[in-house]
């Protein structure tokens, strides 16, 4: 009797998010087929690439034990450049890698204030996410730059366009996903963003190095903002003073549902993947089956409950 | 009080670690209970204070029978239990954590600080302890802090108090004002259950000792008819001879040298030398400065003036890393929050400080990385189920293994131990003590910062005295006794 539960446990610690996701999927599909149709299906991956972008992102920060509420912010900033360059004349290629480079940079700075001045993520974050609307809209005038994928054919391939038959974005999001679970649970990296969220005195103190360590983990975040922030602008073809509001707390909720714990040093890439799928198919599920849109916050937010609810039960 | 336990059984998912448990405390009396980590001593206590249930049994005060299922249980009974990392909320005051959880109010549900706070002074000031009690918990030694702990347990008007290896962190000083204070409470009547590791305390306070080993009563012994080998013996079940293995070669040259080494507010004007295969102890009371120092020559906490020469070369060391470069490894004191990563599993800690070793082309060989595990799993007997075990489930001296063995990989030249054997077993210790004498005759430079008189004398080959952050006198070891080291750390 006990054997079974502690087999039932361990089945759950290791595959628990992504029999929540398999059930999420099938109670959906048994309520619409449409929901289970290989267009629609795509569609969600289309939709959860830029969140999904961002989560991983996210990811690396949360392990260390930060957090990062500014992505949201680099995302519009990066996208109103992206879109303020493509108009001023910017071969779109160029524009692309200093949008990019530019999102790592606004990382940069967090990392530093976090890292070397050692201050709070949480506040750190804040205030730069602040600051980073406030630019955007400055720069912007507060006027979404409009057609941006007109005269730019990379853009609007990014936007449209389709390899092997599956859309761009979704393309990115696998090929980010690759990179990065090779970087962290392959690389030395990738043992020091672990080692510095599960203790960072004793990482210190193995001469590892951890405020390098720390300040890369905003860098890659915010390199990851400015990317999803490409593909948003992409694909609404505009950039929007106000695109970015919102993103960060997707992320969080879907690193913190893909089992990564807030406290740094536990956790995941894969269960990230599996946590952005479920927002994705929660966004996409409930409205086919049509559930109003006051319903579908309250059915998110229990569902991330639920998640840590879970994990919490199979950690112990 | 009078407690008896006997045949206490008690088994997690089918694992018997209690199988024939027996302890007998007797009114007025310090009962110290000896065991190795893992002989069910924590068990047993847990039972005691309810935060267990026994399986079966009987628990019996003043010859009545008591059911204990809770904590308020056992606190009906007259029974505190004073952990070893000590409970206390550190941004509170100290009126405040001795009521917590029990605050007095009045009718309207507020709080009657003025009564609180002249009940704790009145207990506090009985253990002869004079402070106020609105000052914050932490603004107090954690020596004090243990003392506020008994205060704690007056005010419950406990009969028993189990102290969970209370010197751990107490300097000599700290030590003597606890065992005066238990002495004094023993005299009103009050009954000490004492768990310690430290042989040389327990014969000092205790009255009677009862020894469990693998979850079972080996024996009950009265001091004044025991000896240190009879009871390390009924311990770990076989002869251990020396505890203090020691070997004499001739030291070669110096590898690490300092020259006025000082870190304001820290330590000042620290000079000393050690040589390759030579052990070099540091001794003083806590807060002393020793520990700084170590950290000073690790680069974690670098100096402000005065020079450090590796090889004879001067060197600055600003970071651990440069340290590691230079062939310094460092076990440091706080295993816990400085050694290991709890979350991480055997190999994972293992590997921290040479990750770079275990790449290939870039990425970590997981290979390579069970294979080292399983080297130093042989090479230092750790005693582990696998190299991906999460290392909280080993033992505090398998744990220690684990960090020496992190330290080995990267090839040290020069070794700092800071407390090796804090909290370990008597057997696993003189293996530890074994490991250090195999890189003492490698060659390697050792030195050790110990607070246990004992292990300094017994195993080191000079002995440095630290007292109010300076280091007042090197002993060489046929000069040195438990006296004028004493003499020297405390004077002034």
């Amino acid at each position: 009797m006990i054997g079974t539960m502690n087999k039932v446990k361990g089945v759950y610690e290791k595959y628990g998010t992504v029999i929540v996701l398999l059930l999420l999927v099938v109670v959906i599909s048994l309520m619409n087929p449409k929901f289970l149709t290989t267009y629609n299906i795509l569609n969600i991956f289309r939709q959860v690439s830029i969140n999904g972008l961002i989560a991983l992102g996210m990811t690396f920060v949360i392990l260390t034990g930060g957090i990062d509420l500014s992505v949201g912010a680099i995302l519009g900033l990066s996208g109103m450049v992206l879109g303020l360059l493509i108009l001023a004349g910017t071969p779109d290629v160029l524009a692309i890698i200093i949008v990019i480079l530019f999102g790592a940079t606004l990382g940069l700075l967090n990392g530093f204030l976090i890292s070397k001045v050692k201050l709070q993520a949480f506040i750190v974050t804040l205030a730069t996410m602040t600051m980073f609307q406030g630019i955007t809209l400055i720069i912007s005038d507060g006027i979404p730059a409009m057609g941006v994928t007109s005269n730019a054919k990379v853009l609007d391939f990014v936007s449209q366009g389709k390899t092997l038959g599956l859309p761009f974005p979704m393309i990115v999001f696998f090929i980010a996903f690759f990179l990065l679970y090779i970087l962290i649970e392959k690389t030395v990296f990738g043992r020091s963003v672990y080692a510095v969220g599960g203790n960072e005195e004793v990482a210190r103190l193995s001469s590892i190095a951890t405020v390098k360590t720390k300040a890369l983990v905003y860098v890659i975040s915010g390199a990851m903002a400015a990317l999803a922030g490409i593909i948003l602008t992409s694909r609404l073809s505009s950039a929007q003073p106000t695109a970015g509001a919102g993103y960060e707390l997707d992320a969080i909720a879907a690193v913190v549902i893909g089992g990564t714990s807030l406290a740094g040093g536990r956790g995941r890439i894969f269960g990230t993947l599996i946590g952005v799928l479920i927002i994705g198919v929660l966004n996409n599920g409930l409205n086919i089956i049509g559930v109003s849109s006051f319903y579908q916050q309250v059915i998110k937010g229990l569902v991330i409950l639920v998640a840590v609810i879970l994990d919490r039960k199979s950690s112990r | 009080m009078e407690l008896l336990m006997t045949n206490i059984k008690k088994s997690f998912d089918l694992v018997k670690v209690l199988k024939h448990a027996q302890i007998h405390v007797k009114s007025s009396e310090v009962h110290a209970l000896m065991g190795e980590n893992g002989a069910g001593k924590s068990t047993l206590m847990k039972i005691l204070t309810g935060v267990y249930t026994k399986d079966e049994g009987t628990i019996v005060i003043d010859n009545k029978e008591v059911q204990i299922h809770s904590i308020r249980d056992s606190e009906k009974a007259k029974i505190a239990f004073i952990h070893q990392e000590l409970n206390v909320l550190n941004e509170m005051s100290i009126v405040d954590n001795m009521f917590l959880g029990r605050e007095i109010t009045n009718k309207f549900g507020l709080l009657k600080k003025k009564e609180m706070k002249a009940l704790a002074t009145e207990k506090l000031q009985l253990l002869g302890l004079y402070v106020d009690a609105d000052d914050s918990i932490k603004s107090i030694s954690i020596g004090k802090r243990q003392l506020v702990e008994i205060a704690k347990a007056l005010l419950l008007d406990a009969e028993l108090i189990i102290m969970d290896e209370p010197t751990a962190a107490l300097t000599e000083k700290e030590i003597n004002l606890l065992f005066k204070v238990i002495r004094q409470l023993k005299e009103q009547g009050k009954s000490f259950i004492y768990i310690s590791h430290r042989m040389e305390e327990i014969f000092e306070i205790c009255d009677e000792i009862t020894v469990m080993r693998d979850g079972t009563f080996i024996g009950q012994k009265k001091k004044a008819y025991t000896s240190f080998d009879e009871i390390v013996k009924m311990m770990v079940g076989y002869d251990l001879y020396e505890r203090f293995p020691r070997i004499d070669i001739e030291p070669k040259d110096v590898l690490l040298k300092t020259e006025n080494l000082t870190l304001e507010g820290k330590f000042e004007d620290v000079s000393f030398d050690v040589r390759a295969g030579e052990i070099l102890g540091f001794s003083g009371l806590m807060g002393a400065g020793r520990t700084d120092v170590m950290h000073a020559i690790f680069g974690s906490c670098p100096a402000t003036s005065g020079k450090i020469y590796v090889r004879g070369k001067e060197e600055n060391i600003k970071s651990p890393k440069v340290a590691k470069k230079l062939g310094i490894g460092f076990i440091t004191e706080d295993r816990k929050n400085e050694g290991i990563i709890l979350d991480f599993n055997v190999s994972e800690n293992l590997i921290l400080p040479s990750l770079k070793d275990f790449t290939k082309s870039g990425l970590i060989n997981n290979k390579m990385k069970l294979e080292e595990t399983e080297h130093y799993k042989n090479k230092l007997n750790i005693k582990m189920a696998s190299p991906t075990m999460k290392i909280a489930n080993l033992s505090g001296g398998n744990q220690q293994k684990v960090v020496i063995a992190k330290w080995l990989h990267t090839n040290p030249s020069i070794l700092i131990l800071d407390e090796p054997t804090r909290g370990v077993d008597i057997g696993a210790k003189k293996e530890i003590y074994e490991i250090i004498n195999g890189l003492k005759a490698a060659g390697v430079a050792i030195i050790i910062v110990s607070s246990e008189l004992p292990e300094v004398l017994g195993i080191c080959d000079r002995i440095a005295v630290m007292r109010e952050k300076r280091l007042v006198k090197i002993f060489n070891r046929a000069e040195a006794n438990q006296e004028n080291i004493m003499d020297f750390a405390t004077r002034g």
